[in-house]
């Protein structure tokens, strides 16, 4: 595998497995496992190429297991990658579509933004995150869109906030909305879309455990009915998804979360002076 | 009756197997039921009258010659009493354990009419880990057919075709979806009841047979059917289960603390929740659960989530005399401190402000009468509506196949109620070459009755890789 930096603790990975790269399309989303005690956790396609066999996936260090991820060295290899998963995005021409991506998300984004492009549709490109530094993957995004906007919640790069997309569907149109992010990124872009009408997809990134339909966890509500983040997404109607439900949801386990992860920075030999646990 | 006649002593009572004390097993994940010794196993297989006619043999879906290996043991000829067995049947160390014997073979034993059958499951189990801590010997292979064989799913019957069908010769992919191989042994049944290193092992037997494994390789999505038949795959089994959880439908079912069975399970079977943080994945569970359902899967649910510390009570909405599951596993989760409560069932669930369950409203039910089938159905009691506090609900209603591989292939017929894979007596489907068996085909089923499927699909399946031009 190779590793790159592109955020502080956000890392994009390409691994080799010529299976999955050979049946990857955007939207998709990947079961990785490291580790023989590891966990299974889901991870969004970022790109694929089917000549040399390779898929990549970001992942921003914040649990046991991506940190664990990020320590991988180059030319190592991961124990386990399943995939694609999950359905693929409608890619054709809408005629004017806007990109809205977050953090560590950005990654994938563009791969959907680059095959809207593709497919001959103007594509605009909202880059956002908490902070300056957050803010990746500028120059790609400039390549595969018509217009580039940058976003981050304190102002330190871009707009400040939301406030300049609401301006801007004043004025301009368009025909689609894809938001990939933080849940309460694809909550706020979805009601200031809704109005105007604007089909809004978001990446729905819940709990997921085997992520091909057995376990459940990640049922989310859209339009009142229970679905399956695995199977029936990743991909769902921003206007009709209840984005309340999800972030309790992906709480569940944080608790568990916070403790596995303190362990885990233990190991490397905790600070009280004794040897490794 | 000739009773002057020296006849054997009929020993009109089974030896008992020793198992863990229930106190102590609430407790742990180590295997209940301890196995017999040796010479508990020479006892109990004494006891078998070596009928010429064997009743038992035509209650068992895989078609065991029963009495033979039964006399095996007795003369302590093991190795020939497990090859017996392997015969016909790649997992016995796992039928020795889960198999409902009482309903199949030791039903129809002879003995049972005038008192207790033989243990025919314990002594099956008794050869089985006799074998695993002597060494297993391959049986041996029929010359090269060039034939190849796609199995999907390394379940219970996706074993059982690939082991019969790589001894006939034919060359096996077998492609397995999760990381570890095994199917619901590996992620539905529990540690106490089925150890994994057992599992594992079985596994490992069907590999060295032969058989190729691909973990983490979902059909449908990185091949479809169409795909490997166009690739070189001479016929395709499909074995891939009832993966899919069904809920109640209630109000408040997506709040925190609500499991499916199948993620309970999965989180504590397959990826060992049970050992966190050891392991990387959690299980959070509470002080007071409730597992809803009345099957051999509620009951794996209820047995395990005691033995992570909790109280755990069991909803059923029939009465005891109805639960699906078997009786031994009932038997064995009263023991251990389960409470069950008959005739009632949920109708909605309520959060804390986390959205984490608090309490669950439900309502007794009553019987009404048999239908044609002799099922007795159920309806709710007008104004009986109660409510409950609880911190954690498991639903275990049951199991639909996972629609994936359905989805994706053209031309396959399925039932679009049960969203299962219609398929004639010998598993074959609509389309030509690919054949199908255990729960993907009939639904939610037991693991002997999957591997019965599998061994009368890989005969059909035989004949018609060897006619096939």
């Amino acid at each position: 595998m190779t590793k790159t930096e592109l955020a502080p603790k956000i890392k994009l990975v390409e691994v080799e497995a010529p299976d999955v790269a050979a049946k990857s399309q955007p939207g998709q989303f990947l079961i990785v496992i490291h580790g023989e005690k590891g966990e299974r956790i889901p991870l969004t396609i970022c790109g694929y190429d089917r000549v040399k066999g390779t898929v990549s996936f970001a992942f921003h260090e914040v649990g046991k297991t991506t940190k664990d991820l990020g320590k991988i060295e180059q030319g190592e290899s991961i124990d386990n990658v399943t995939g694609p998963l999950g359905n693929p995005s409608e890619i054709k021409k809408f005629g004017k579509v806007l990109c809205v991506g977050g953090s560590v998300m950005i990654a994938p984004l563009l791969l959907q933004a680059k095959a809207m492009k593709e497919a001959g549709n103007h594509v605009t490109t909202i880059l956002g995150a908490r902070t300056d530094p957050f803010i990746m993957m500028e120059d790609e995004a400039k390549r595969y869109s018509d217009k580039v906007y940058l976003s981050t919640d304190d102002g330190t790069k871009g707009f400040k906030g939301l406030d300049f997309l609401r301006e801007l569907l004043k004025t301009e149109k368009f025909d689609r909305c894809i938001v990939m992010g933080p849940v309460i990124l694809m909550k706020d872009v979805s009601a200031i879309t809704k109005p105007y009408g604007i089909p809004t997809v978001v990446t729905l990134t819940p709990i997921m455990i085997d992520g091909m339909g057995m376990c459940g966890v990640c049922r989310v509500t859209v339009d009142g009915k229970m679905l399956f983040g695995c199977v029936d997404g990743p991909e769902f109607d921003g206007h009709k998804t209840d984005f309340d439900e999800l972030i309790l949801r992906q709480r569940t386990m944080l608790p568990e979360e916070r403790l596995s992860s303190v362990l885990a920075e233990m190991k490397g030999g905790c600070k009280c002076g004794r040897n490794k646990a | 009756m000739a009773e002057t006649k020296p006849k054997p002593k009929l020993n009109r009572k089974a030896v008992e197997m020793a198992k863990q004390d229930p106190k102590v097993r609430a407790k742990n994940f180590s295997e209940v039921a301890l196995g017999y010794t040796e010479a508990e196993a020479q006892e109990e297989a004494s006891r078998c009258l070596q009928c010429p006619n064997p009743q038992c043999r035509s209650g068992c879906p895989v078609d065991i010659p029963i009495p033979q290996f039964v006399k095996c043991i007795k003369d302590k000829k093991y190795a020939e009493g497990i090859a017996t067995i392997k015969s016909k049947n790649a997992l016995p160390a796992v039928c020795g354990r889960v198999c409902p014997q009482e309903e199949q073979c030791q039903k129809k034993c002879v003995i049972g009419r005038a008192g207790e059958p033989v243990s025919i499951g314990r002594l099956e189990r008794f050869l089985a880990d006799w074998e695993r801590d002597n060494g297993f010997q391959l049986p041996p292979k029929a010359a090269p057919t060039g034939k190849k064989v796609a199995v999907i799913g390394a379940g219970p019957a996706g074993l059982t075709v690939a082991a019969d069908l790589v001894k006939l010769g034919h060359e096996i992919t077998m492609f397995e979806a999760l990381h570890i191989g095994g199917g619901v042994l590996s992620y539905g049944i529990p540690e106490f009841r089925l150890p994994k290193a057992i599992v594992n092992n079985e596994v490992n037997y069907v590999q060295k047979l032969g058989v190729d494994l691909r973990l983490g390789n979902l059909v449908g999505r990185i091949h479809t059917i169409p795909e490997l038949m166009k690739n070189g795959y001479d016929a395709v089994f499909i074995g891939s289960g009832a993966g899919l959880p069904q809920f109640t439908g209630s109000p408040g079912e997506n709040l925190g603390g609500i499991y499916s069975a199948n993620e309970f399970l999965i989180r504590v079977n397959l990826m060992k929740a049970f050992k966190f943080p050891e392991y990387d994945t959690p299980i959070r569970i509470g002080k007071h659960v409730v597992v809803i359902g009345g099957g051999n899967v509620a009951m794996d649910c209820a047995r395990s989530s005691m033995r992570l510390g909790s109280e755990v009570c069991l909803l059923y909405r029939r009465s005891r005399d109805e639960l699906p599951a078997r009786h031994e596993e009932i038997e064995n989760a009263e023991e251990e401190g389960i409470v069950c409560k008959f005739l009632a069932a949920p109708l909605e669930f309520y959060g804390d402000e986390k959205g984490w369950v608090k309490a669950m409203k439900c309502i007794a039910m009553e019987l009404t009468e048999p239908d044609a089938k002799g099922r007795r159905g159920v309806k709710q009691v007008p104004g009986s509506e109660f409510v409950m506090d609880v911190d954690t609900v498991i639903i275990a209603i049951g199991q639909t196949p996972n629609p994936i591989i359905q989805r994706t292939t053209d031309g396959l017929q399925s039932d679009p109620r049960h969203g299962t894979i219609c398929v004639n007596e010998v598993g074959k489907t609509s389309l030509d070459g690919v054949y199908a068996g255990g729960d993907v085909a009939t639904g939610a089923a037991t693991v002997i009755s999957a591997m019965g499927a599998g061994k009368r699909a890989a005969k059909a399946m035989h004949e018609y890789l060897m006619n096939k031009k």
